[in-house]
């Protein structure tokens, strides 16, 4: 019943926020709105028995990539009212596209039969003695540890790409040289000059 | 109504995927929201992932949810970091414009 309600809630949540992700004027907003979508999902993903992928989610989505979103968002400067400007005449053909997907997948849920071998009912995946974390981490690092590794690389890969992308080496940027100010000697910065006294230096 | 069962799960799994491809073709001007127009989509195939896992009562769903989480995250980073370069370049984001390598 409570299970229920909250899923109710939540589904109604995400959907919601979803649509004002796509349609939001504001992208600032439109990333408040992916945010709070994730923040939902996570809340679904309690309801199943996921604790972890949950606080994955929260950690990761809201904690790291919709964080840079925000940044792109705000450190761009961008006419996004012009950006704006196609979304009516798209919307038809974007319509479309939606309906015939919805239907395709609508169809597809109606015909689909559950095999008698699978439980009904929801519920945890996890075993009754272990928390979800134990299992997930003795499956990931035991069967499944080459797609961990793999995975990993992906991240290295995309980090290094991103840095790669972004590095610039500006002309004119003033920094401070560590060796250069150490190894300077005396008679490089320091000329001593005799003036003869009542003319000045000339 | 109140039993909740797989079909659920995946109807609200299709209503955000199917949000996240109209997001596609309504913002082709934005990339920005492109990207997170795709953000919708993984996430729902996520939703789809843990469902079904919860279903069958095999945490390998969880595990696979977990690595589309990976590859969600590293494409979301080199996607912006293309999107600020070309920002450098351009002096705007407009998608249209992308057809410089065009012989």
């Amino acid at each position: 019943m409570l299970s229920a309600a909250a899923f109710y809630i939540l589904s109604a949540i995400a959907v919601i926020s979803a649509l004002m992700v796509v349609i939001a004027k504001n992208p600032v907003r439109a990333v408040l709105f992916l945010i709070l979508a994730f923040f939902s999902a996570a809340g679904l993903f309690v309801l199943l028995g996921a604790e972890f992928l949950a606080m994955i989610l929260v950690i990761v989505y809201v904690g790291a990539v919709a964080v840079l979103f925000l940044f792109v968002v705000m450190m761009l400067d961008i006419d996004f009212a012009q950006l704006k400007e196609g979304f009516i005449s798209h919307a038809p053909l974007g319509g479309l596209v939606a309906i015939a997907l919805a239907g395709i997948l609508a169809t597809t849920g109606l015909g689909w039969v559950s095999a008698d071998s699978a439980t009904s009912a929801l519920q945890s995946p996890t075993p009754e003695d272990m928390t979800n974390v134990a299992a997930l981490g003795a499956l990931i690092y035991d069967r499944y540890v080459l797609f961990f590794q793999l995975a990993g690389l992906v991240l290295l890969v995309a980090m290094i790409g991103a840095i790669v992308l972004t590095l610039r080496h500006r002309d004119g940027v003033k920094r401070q040289d560590m060796h250069a100010q150490v190894n300077r000697k005396r008679e490089d910065s320091v000329e001593i000059v005799d003036i003869k006294s009542g003319e000045g230096i000339g | 109504m109140l039993e909740i069962g797989l079909g659920h799960y995946l109807a609200l799994a299709a209503i955000l995927f199917t949000i996240g491809v109209f997001g596609i073709f309504v913002n082709r001007k934005n990339v920005i929201i492109l990207l997170m127009s795709i953000e919708l989509i993984l996430l729902s195939v996520n939703i789809n992932m843990v469902a079904f896992s919860a279903h069958l009562g095999d945490l390998t769903g969880q595990v696979f949810a977990m690595f589309i989480l990976t590859v969600a995250a590293a494409e979301a980073a080199v996607g912006l970091a293309i999107l600020v370069v070309f920002f450098r370049n351009r002096g705007d984001i407009a998608v249209d414009d992308v057809n410089l390598m065009k012989g």
